[in-house]
């Protein structure tokens, strides 16, 4: 369908040539396809929940489990500290939205490749396919924040008026994890190879960010060398974890230089991804 | 007075070619990167093909048109850049209204999910508002004939019920403009016929439609007018039984062998075909009373099950008169194909066709699903009849496109 599918003006004339190298996506014409948007995101729920046997618990039971090894090796083992709280809850806490990140971010990346069946074959704003890919993450990350109720109880562990940020932190990842993704969507469709280092670069980006340890034991190491505290925010995810514990758990609140760096950079990411993507996008159904 | 639907001016698509695949790698453009840098003096511009060149047309609102030509004519890329789904390199296109475009049929279904929820994914992709499907809903079910089956995943449809159930979402879609690229050229006799008819009623409506064919009785069916692309360029416009028999006449240039490039993306490819004409006495024409052989050679390039080899033979009007497959007398050529180059040949008995030219369509992959490859009227022949009695006898050509004798029974009644 073409960009006006959302007013019925048969008057109106669309004209198709080459576009500018450079442009970002037209606001309006993302919103006619909004309902397209809810499709994808309504059939990545359905069919991921149809395939597998444990269905929608297996939501639940994958943070469980690394929360469960996590505490074992680093909670116990390496003794890593938590910020005074319960480390099982600490962690959880914090795989939550690294989590929804992380999935968000592997999905959105393979995704253009993985729809070149629709993109050969339709039009519509390709920007909607890493949108989709991330949003469906947000099912997940409901489901597997049930678990935080018993955890809570067991630990005594309640969240105070804080917890009204939280929302933000998560829209805060969101951005952060579409905003990676596009960069590596559209670079995935043109180089094949980009790939293979998905799951090495999602690694890596799991140890820079707070989901094992507490930030408080890099700030001590940052004033040895003497930087300053606002770098660990560069990571937007030290932003959405440290954040999230702040806001759940009443851990204590990451620096307010980390916090406006890991906003801006999570916003920049998503602004440049997304000029990136346009860019690449004019090829994709030549490419993939 | 009618508006103007759809205006193209200079209408051009490079593509990029090479014998490396479509996509890049990361490490090969570094590298490409430094040596260019190292060496700019060596740097070579990269091999392009226009699929696509220069081409200008006019569709008027209301217009059924046609779009013809031979395999990498270019029919496939106007049809992607007019529904946005290819930006061109140069040129421009405009269109008034909304446009719909239908390049397979399935876009958009998923194995997993069942009849129901396919209605409302694939429709949401084609273009519909959800409250548009939640109206025609029944409608769709109806016409796809799959009501017991619609909370049945459509992974356990057999092939003609996917085909209908797609094929009804995409009917339902109502747009000002439809593109339509071979949609007819799968599914069996009575699915073509409730698509072509479905096109006919989308055109008596009065929309404008643009679809490409190899179906020339279709095309000649269908539309008023019709554009030929041969090698990217429009070749010629006009009303569609003048196109449709130009377009026919070149193609019947005899021509009894072939050979086509490996192509390792496809799971199966054509190499060679050839038709045999040792008893002719050559210069393409083959003789009514003798046998005619078609032999092909064929690569197969990873495991592949339930496919054939087809060939269709059709006369100078494009009518398929002869439909043959290798799997049709022994369907144990359904079970997995393995890796590795084939010979296959088949005879078509003498004294069958009638005078007259014919061309051969091979298709390989699974039936009704899945084309691998295709090559339309890649061979053709002529039969002329030099020998037979009737012919001795009357010196004209005898109508009718089977040249079939048949024994007759004639006495005389004893009262």
């Amino acid at each position: 369908m073409t960009g006006d599918a959302g007013g019925s003006s048969g008057d109106s004339v669309m004209v198709i040539q080459a576009s500018p190298a450079w442009a970002l996506s037209n606001p309006r014409e993302l919103w006619a396809y909004r309902e397209l948007l809810y499709f994808l995101v309504w059939r990545d729920i359905k069919v991921r929940y149809k395939q597998s046997v444990l269905g929608a618990a297996w939501a639940v039971l994958q943070p469980a489990m690394t929360m469960v090894v996590f505490t074992i090796f680093f909670g116990r083992l390496a003794q890593v500290g938590s910020d005074g709280v319960p480390y099982p809850i600490f962690s959880f806490v914090a795989l939550l939205p690294w989590t929804f990140f992380a999935q968000g971010l592997a999905g959105s990346a393979n995704s253009v490749v993985g729809s070149a069946n629709l993109i050969t074959k339709i039009y519509f704003p390709r920007l909607i396919i890493p949108v989709a890919a991330v949003a469906a993450g947000v099912v997940d990350l409901a489901i597997a924040s049930v678990l935080l109720l018993p955890l809570m109880t067991y630990f005594h562990v309640w969240p105070g008026p804080t917890a009204l940020v939280a929302p933000l932190l998560l829209l805060m990842g969101f951005v952060a994890s579409l905003g990676a993704g596009l960069w590596l969507a559209a670079l995935n469709a043109s180089y094949r190879d980009v790939r293979h280092v998905f799951p090495f670069l999602i690694q890596m980006w799991l140890f820079v960010t707070p989901v094992i340890y507490p930030t408080s034991r890099v700030l001590a190491l940052l004033r040895q060398v003497g930087l300053p505290a606002w770098v660990l925010g560069l990571n937007p995810m030290v932003g959405v974890v440290e954040g999230f514990r702040w806001s759940l758990l009443g851990t204590p609140a990451p620096p307010g230089g980390v916090m406006a760096a890991s906003a801006a950079v999570a916003l920049l990411l998503l602004v440049t991804g997304a000029a990136y993507f346009r860019r690449m996008e004019r090829s994709f159904a030549d490419v993939v | 007075m009618n508006q103007v639907a759809i205006r193209a001016e200079g209408l051009s698509k490079q593509y990029r070619i090479g014998g490396g695949p479509r996509y890049k790698t990361l490490r090969g453009s570094l590298s490409d990167l430094m040596s260019a840098a190292l060496r700019p003096w060596r740097h070579r511009a990269p091999e392009t093909i226009w699929a696509l060149r220069n081409v200008s047309f006019e569709v008027k609102s209301g217009e059924v048109v046609g779009v013809i030509g031979r395999n990498g004519s270019g029919k496939s890329t106007l049809l992607k850049i007019l529904s946005r789904i290819s930006e061109p390199t140069e040129g421009r296109v405009e269109i008034r209204g909304r446009v719909g475009s239908l390049l397979e049929v399935g876009t958009g279904f998923h194995p997993e999910l069942n009849g129901r929820e396919n209605i409302f994914l694939s429709g949401a992709i084609l273009g519909m508002r959800r409250a548009e499907i939640d109206r025609k809903f029944d409608e769709i079910v109806e016409f796809a004939e799959v009501e017991k089956f619609i909370d049945t995943p459509v992974k356990h449809y057999s092939s003609g019920m996917y085909l209908r159930l797609a094929f009804a979402v995409a009917a339902h879609l109502e747009p000002e403009i439809l593109l339509v690229d071979e949609v007819l050229a799968v599914g069996d006799a009575a699915f073509q016929a409730k698509c072509l008819g479905k096109m006919g009623d989308v055109a008596a409506e009065g929309r404008t439609v643009l679809f490409v064919s190899h179906n020339m009785p279709a095309v000649q069916r269908l539309s008023k007018q019709a554009f030929w692309l041969d090698q990217g360029r429009l070749r010629q416009e006009g009303t569609a039984a003048a196109v449709v028999e130009s377009y026919m006449s070149s193609v019947m240039a005899i021509t009894h062998t072939a050979a086509l490039p490996p192509d390792p993306e496809r799971p199966m490819r054509l190499r060679r075909i050839q038709i045999e004409c040792e008893a002719s006495g050559g210069a393409g024409m083959l003789e009514f009373s003798d046998p005619i052989s078609v032999a092909l050679v064929f690569d197969v390039n990873r495991v592949v099950t339930s496919s054939h080899v087809a060939c269709f033979v059709s006369n100078a009007d494009g009518v398929c008169v002869l439909g043959t497959g290798d799997a049709d007398l022994d369907a144990g050529r359904l079970s997995p194909r393995h890796p590795g180059r084939y010979q296959a040949s088949f005879q078509i008995p003498a004294k069958l066709l009638g005078e007259g030219a014919y061309s051969i369509t091979v298709t390989m992959g699974k039936p009704y699903v899945e084309v691998y490859d295709r090559h339309e009227g890649i061979v053709s022949f002529r039969i002329e009849d030099h020998t037979s009695r009737r012919r001795a006898s009357q010196h004209v050509r005898r109508p009718g496109i089977l040249g079939v004798e048949l024994p007759w029974d004639v006495r005389e009644l004893s009262e």
